[in-house]
């Protein structure tokens, strides 16, 4: 049985040793020298620390090189933990607080390597492979046990570190490719930085069917035109990209005169995907498979998915679909019973091997999120409790809603703002939009993104078009674009807080 | 010229873009900077900055987004 996430690379290793497994712009390696280093890293870890299940924090940068240390920590026992040094040093300081790196391995030159102390990439990739070590440490080796740390951002400040093991990323991995048959020659054009959950559907995916990462440089998304040519040049096969990068290339029309990609699959995830940008590129790419993922970091990248069967209309929302193999994906109503009747909305849970270990070093975080399923008293069934509402349609595909948290009573009316959302998002002049509700001035607020200002009247005469006059918003704030988080969502937040300021 | 450092300015305040010579190649820019640019140049110079102008060296500097402009305002 497969239960390190390592076997999968050693069985590439010696079916196809010479094949191209990691490549950044400038530099690949095969899957033989990705063995090799990695294993030097891992002798490297294990000869320093002498310990196990522990973290070592990676500062990353966009190259092979950030890979490579994460399975060389792997080989050592240990579990990697991603980090952008390009954060604000208090809140790495925050998450070095909650974490205790044993170690921090420096990729690339802008690791803040003044300012800790850090083992530079190069150096842990020198070292002599010491066999008998590794083989002891495989054979203490779990598949409960840790394999990564992802930090998100806490309601309360403080950054979480979700734990996943090996088994649940297997498990990924494993449904994934029951899903989508991803063939060996397929190469993983990734965009998700990899301190963000959604790298490592490229990390794993390829090692899990022999394929290629291809990293793709952060400057091409700035850049479309480029974009689709370095993807071309690189023969890119698959994208599971977050929806902001997709539109990006869409908003920019960047594939209008570009020689067409040849794409197999186009997937996507991270917020709602606005279905006129994806009609831009169901039209442009249209030998490829869309597929909507869902899901938060705590359920290991997605544990549902919809194939995109037919075209949709501007103003409809693409389903969230069906749980992948292995996940069990269900609604759940206040009072923690199951909903099995279409069209009735509940808090989408999940269940299953895809569940992260908890939050690093937060018992009481943890089993806020992390319960055991209410309605089975006589074991120990864990569940993630999502926070986010969902209903099934009657075709019984999972519909995504919105956050817990973003259901309004507003003059007497009780409002999703989600809905509101799809609405904006389908009118040809807004960019994307969001809104947010103003409790104390009892206003729905639209906060929106456009080419052009001075539209608020077309604007809201569309809306009115489209929803009954009480879901229209009371104020329209236009951006010449609105803030974003780290993971490229809109961030809300932000705008909230600029609500309180006017 | 100063339109256009005002402009970029409001964007990305912490940025210097009276100096800064590597916007794109050493990331000083994001791609939802760059959105944001596109738009307020195009609203404000009345030029369409197209997909194919989005290339490194238009967007490297200031001055050469300006010389950028330029050539778009001539060619209409």
């Amino acid at each position: 049985m497969i239960h390190n996430v390592l076997q999968l690379l050693e069985k590439n290793a010696i079916s196809d040793p010479e094949k191209i497994a990691l490549r950044d712009e400038n530099d690949s390696v095969t899957y033989r020298e990705y063995h090799e280093y990695t294993r030097r890293i891992g002798t490297y870890i294990a000869h320093r620390c002498n310990c196990r299940n522990k973290p070592v924090a990676v500062f990353i940068d966009r190259t092979i090189h950030s890979i490579m240390s994460f399975m060389g920590i792997a080989y050592s026992g240990n579990f990697y933990v991603p980090i952008d040094p390009t954060m604000p040093k208090d809140r790495i300081d925050l998450i070095f607080g909650t974490l205790n790196p044993v170690m921090i391995i420096a990729c690339g030159t802008n690791a803040l390597t003044e300012e800790y102390d850090t083992v530079p990439f190069t150096e842990a990739a020198e070292a002599k492979i010491d066999e008998l070590l590794l083989k002891t440490i495989r054979e203490d080796s779990l598949d409960v046990d840790p394999l990564y740390s992802i930090f998100t951002s806490g309601s309360t400040g403080v950054p979480k570190g979700v734990l996943t093991s090996h088994r649940s990323v297997l498990d990924l991995v494993g449904a994934f490719q029951d899903a989508f048959s991803f063939p060996k020659e397929s190469v993983f054009g990734n965009q998700a930085p990899f301190d963000f959950d959604g790298s490592n559907k490229d990390i794993y995916n390829a090692l899990n069917c022999g394929g290629t990462v291809q990293i793709v440089p952060k400057k091409y998304f700035k850049m479309p035109k480029l974009l689709v040519d370095f993807l071309r040049d690189r023969k890119v096969t698959s994208l599971i990209w977050v929806v902001s990068a997709l539109r990006i290339v869409a908003d920019f029309q960047a594939l209008d005169e570009a020689e067409p990609l040849n794409l197999e699959n186009v997937m996507f995830s991270g917020e709602v995907m606005p279905v006129k940008s994806l009609n831009y590129w169901m039209e442009h790419v249209p030998g490829a498979r869309y597929v909507n993922l869902y899901g938060p970091t705590e359920i290991t990248c997605n544990c549902s998915y919809y194939v995109v069967e037919r075209r949709y209309a501007n103003d409809e929302t693409l389903p969230i679909g069906k749980a992948f193999r292995n996940s069990r994906v269900f609604l759940m109503n206040e009072q923690g019973q199951k909903i099995t009747e279409k069209n009735q909305m509940g808090e989408i849970c999940v269940a299953g091997s895809c569940l992260a270990l908890g939050y690093w070093n937060a018992p009481e975080v943890t089993s806020r999120a992390f319960i055991n399923d209410p309605m089975v008293p006589e074991y120990s069934a864990r569940i993630y409790k999502t926070g986010d509402l969902g209903f099934y349609n009657d075709r019984n595909e999972l519909m995504f809603v919105s956050r817990k948290d973003n259901q309004v009573k507003h003059m007497g009316h009780r409002i999703e703002l989600g809905e509101i959302e799809v609405a904006l998002n389908s009118i040809d002049l807004i960019t994307i939009a969001c809104c947010v509700y103003d409790k104390e001035h009892e206003k729905i607020v639209c906060f929106y993104q456009s080419k052009e200002a001075d539209q608020e009247r077309q604007i809201a005469l569309e809306m009115m078009k489209k929803l009954p006059k009480y879901m229209c918003p009371n104020v329209y704030i236009r951006y010449d674009r609105l803030p974003m988080n780290k993971n490229g969502k809109i961030d809300r937040v932000k705008l909230k807080e600029s609500l309180k300021e006017q | 010229m100063d339109q256009l450092i005002e402009i970029m300015s409001r964007i990305r305040p912490d940025i210097d873009f009276m100096t800064a010579t590597t916007l794109i190649d050493d990331d000083l820019l994001d791609s939802f900077d760059i959105i944001a640019i596109v738009g307020e140049v195009n609203h404000e110079f009345d030029v369409e900055i197209n997909v194919n102008d989005l290339l490194p060296e238009n967007f490297n500097s200031a001055s050469a987004l300006y010389e950028l402009i330029k050539k778009l305002q001539e060619e209409d």
